[in-house]
């Protein structure tokens, strides 16, 4: 592999890792429903990226685009229904914050 | 410092910010925001059609589920967002503390590129090709779980009138 | 053929949803549980002709890459009894035409996403399958819009998703080094490097995010949730083989026909397997509900699997197998167990539910088995598979996850028999007077779950020798 692309491969983990942090930063530090599924549309923002730097560096990148394609598709299949169970829980108890919602204990 | 390195850093900061705004529809927009840096790097790493996807999907349609999602449960007074201000900056305290921690720990942890490279002969053709020849299970996949999103559209969005 | 495992469900969901009259979508529930039964008679008959690869008409459609072995035969069988419970029970349990329309079509659907994970042989389909079955599962616990359901379920697409996300992160790593997703590929890339770092981390990230979905001890947390909140038909199907076909088996496979046996992910793996038996054994043992005593027993019982999968022998892959098979009976007869009790009492919180084995004897003597079948007493089916489990732990000189397997046997009888004695035996409560036994599809459901266990019990050489012990040929 030349040498380029493996800096460029570091480089992109680096801002992988970063990104991760804060998606996952995101779903622990709030008590709000749909932050918490931005905080999941950003872990696989990364993950996204990887994919794609992945292809980039192998120069495999037509296997890559197809993954990712399919991998957007679930995303958003998964927001559509992850969304829909929000709205539910919202119309159950008029509220979307955590705090009040601590039936379960884990 | 390429145009990658500054796209890169852009994207961290879309998403940075995407974290610590207060408010949620802020926030949704700097997710599409986020979308929109991921296309065009997307594009820059040679990947031109998933980025179409990930535009018109990601940058396009996540933001509407979530400006409607948002829009049928939020509403917050100014007293409440001042309120909410100040627990979000002192829930946030811990962040450096935890990106310092993260950094030390991979600094230790020397993990180096010690496999053979892949051989360039390898498969090099056109996405589309790849996805409608080579992976049919996965559009048998992508179908079924298009299927399923109906499902779950149809039970959650619409009113059930015996619930009500 | 095989693959019409994975069309055929899809296409009955899309014949089911094309615009024809209401009274042919009443035959949902019948449709449903025909795919199943024939599911179950494919294995049990085992035709030549559908189960070559030689003879296959779809190929000029489809170019699938899918392969069967005896593993995927074992997990085939369980899908389809496990879904054919869990149609009959829903269809029974939810009186709202719609509803009942909705169940069937998500349970369908999820089936699809589990008998195409049996057969895949590529990383980034797995990953999709999962997804579909993530989905529908997801779907199928907020469904009924209880309030803990709605939460639970949330719970589960959080973790769900870091799940895959991990997932995501090791494929991306195994691109990396290989190239490639298909198995072979990828176990050719990785025999390339065996001492890689990197390598070892995408197999540990992937592994990680396997225990999340299969629900294993540090990453159990939306386990009990889940399981006590939803429907309890949905809980049939989600413990008895939702989990164990997203977590389990896809391990089997990977361990099996990708990363092999090696030396310091086999640790992990029966390190966390014996975590999983003791803590889910002893926090079983102080819960007051019904359903999350089984949710906890549950969790225990997988770990079983994951240590005897860890182990690696052929013996113990084959156990394993054996238990999770038993697993998906004696779990749906308990869940069914449960149903019953709720339907009749309101509740399934031990406290104040007394005293039903004389009103419900079936439900009663049933959950009996389905108990001592789990402990691992002889004759039943769970005492051969924890047999097969402990022999192959001590050929392997592993005494002391021997030893642990073992001593949880006498606490999952200790916990299983308190909450026999608090809700079965004894007098009943005030008002638990006219309580009446369960309705017929109920104690059908539960008689023939019984039968199963009892009679994979006396017949056990024949089961060990055509179904179970053909396991080790794929290991080997």
């Amino acid at each position: 592999m030349p040498v380029e692309s493996v800096s460029l491969f570091w480089t992109a983990s680096a801002f992988v890792i970063l990104m991760m942090i804060a998606g996952i930063y995101c779903i622990l530090a709030t008590f709000n429903l749909t932050r918490a599924l931005i905080g999941i549309e950003i872990l696989m923002k990364a993950v996204t990226l990887l994919l794609i730097v992945v292809g980039h560096v192998t120069q495999h990148t037509a296997l890559a685009q197809a993954l990712v394609i399919t991998l957007i598709v679930i995303e958003v299949v998964v927001m559509v229904a992850a969304g829909g169970v929000v709205l539910s829980v919202f119309r159950k108890n008029k509220t979307i914050d955590v705090r009040r919602l601590r039936n379960l204990k884990g | 410092m390429t145009m990658e390195m500054v796209l890169l850093l852009i994207l961290l900061a879309a998403t940075v910010w995407t974290v610590m705004t207060t408010r949620l529809l802020r926030a949704v927009i700097g997710l599409a925001l986020t979308s929109v840096i991921l296309t065009i790097l997307m594009y820059r790493f040679g990947a031109p059609l998933a980025g179409v996807f990930e535009l018109s999907v990601c940058a396009g349609l996540i933001p509407v589920i979530f400006v409607t999602t948002v829009s049928f449960t939020q509403r917050l007074t100014p007293e409440k967002l001042v309120v909410r201000k100040k627990e979000r900056m002192l829930k946030f305290w811990f962040l450096p503390v935890l990106i310092v921690l993260v950094g030390m720990v991979l600094t230790q942890v020397h993990v180096t590129i010690d496999f053979p490279p892949v051989s360039p002969e390898a498969l090099r053709t056109d996405p589309r090709a790849i996805l409608w020849n080579l992976r049919h299970l996965d559009l048998v996949g992508q179908i079924a779980v298009l299927l399923a999103g109906v499902f779950g559209v149809v039970v959650f969005f619409k009113e059930d009138p015996s619930c009500r | 053929m095989a693959t019409l495992l994975i069309l055929l469900p899809l296409a009955i969901i899309m014949v089911l949803n094309l615009p024809f009259k209401d009274a042919f979508k009443r035959a949902a529930p019948f449709l449903g549980g025909c795919f199943y039964l024939l599911q179950a008679a494919l294995v049990v008959f085992h035709p030549a002709a559908f189960w070559d690869d030689i003879y296959n008409p779809l190929e000029a459609f489809f170019a699938f890459e899918c392969s069967t072995d005896a593993l995927s035969l074992v997990l085939f069988l369980s899908i389809a009894i496990v879904g054919f419970v869990a149609v009959l029970v829903g269809a029974h349990a939810l009186k709202n035409p719609r509803q009942r329309f909705f169940l069937i079509n998500l349970l369908l659907l999820a089936t699809v996403g589990m008998n195409a994970n049996v057969m895949v042989t590529d990383l980034f389909s797995t990953y999709v399958f999962l997804e579909v079955t993530a989905v529908a599962s997801f779907i199928l616990i907020a469904m009924m819009k209880g309030e803990g359901a709605l939460e639970g379920a949330f719970k589960y697409i959080i973790l769900s998703v870091i799940a895959s996300v991990m997932m995501l992160l090791s494929l991306a790593l195994l691109v990396l080094v290989t190239g490639q997703t298909s198995f072979e590929a990828v176990r050719a890339g990785l025999g390339a490097s065996p001492e890689s770092l990197f390598v070892k981390m995408a197999m540990i990230l992937f592994v990680c995010g396997l225990f999340v979905k299969g629900g294993v001890v540090p990453f159990h947390a939306w386990v009990p949730d889940v399981y006590a909140s939803a429907p309890s038909f949905v809980s049939v199907f989600l413990a008895g083989i939702v989990t164990k076909v997203s977590g389990v088996y896809i391990l089997m496979r990977l361990l099996v026909s990708v990363f092999g046996f090696e030396a310091s992910v086999q640790q992990v793996i029966m390190f966390v397997g014996a975590l999983s038996i003791v803590v889910g054994a002893l926090a079983a043992l102080a819960q007051r509900d019904f359903k999350r005593m089984l949710a906890y027993s549950s969790i225990s019982q997988v770990g079983y699997i994951v240590l005897a999968l860890g182990c690696g022998t052929p013996l113990a892959v084959a156990g394993a197998a054996f238990h999770l098979f038993n697993h998906a009976v004696f779990k749906s007869l308990l869940f069914v167990n449960a149903q019953g009790v709720e339907e009749r009492c309101g509740t399934t919180h031990m406290e104040m539910v007394s005293g039903l084995g004389s009103r419900m004897p079936v439900t009663g003597w049933t959950s009996v088995i389905a108990l001592l079948s789990t402990a691992g007493v002889p004759p039943l089916a769970g005492f051969w598979s924890k047999l097969l489990i402990i022999m192959a732990l001590l050929n392997a000189s592993r005494y002391g996850y021997a030893a642990v397997a073992l001593f949880s046997s006498v606490l999952t009888l200790a916990y299983f028999l308190s909450m026999q004695r608090r809700m079965f035996f004894g007098k009943p409560h005030k008002g638990m007077e006219n309580i009446r036994e369960a309705g017929p599809v109920i104690v059908g459901v539960e008689i023939i779950l019984a039968g199963i266990t009892v009679g994979a019990g006396l017949l056990y050489p024949l089961v060990l020798e055509y179904f179970i012990l053909p396991v080790q040929r794929v290991v080997g």
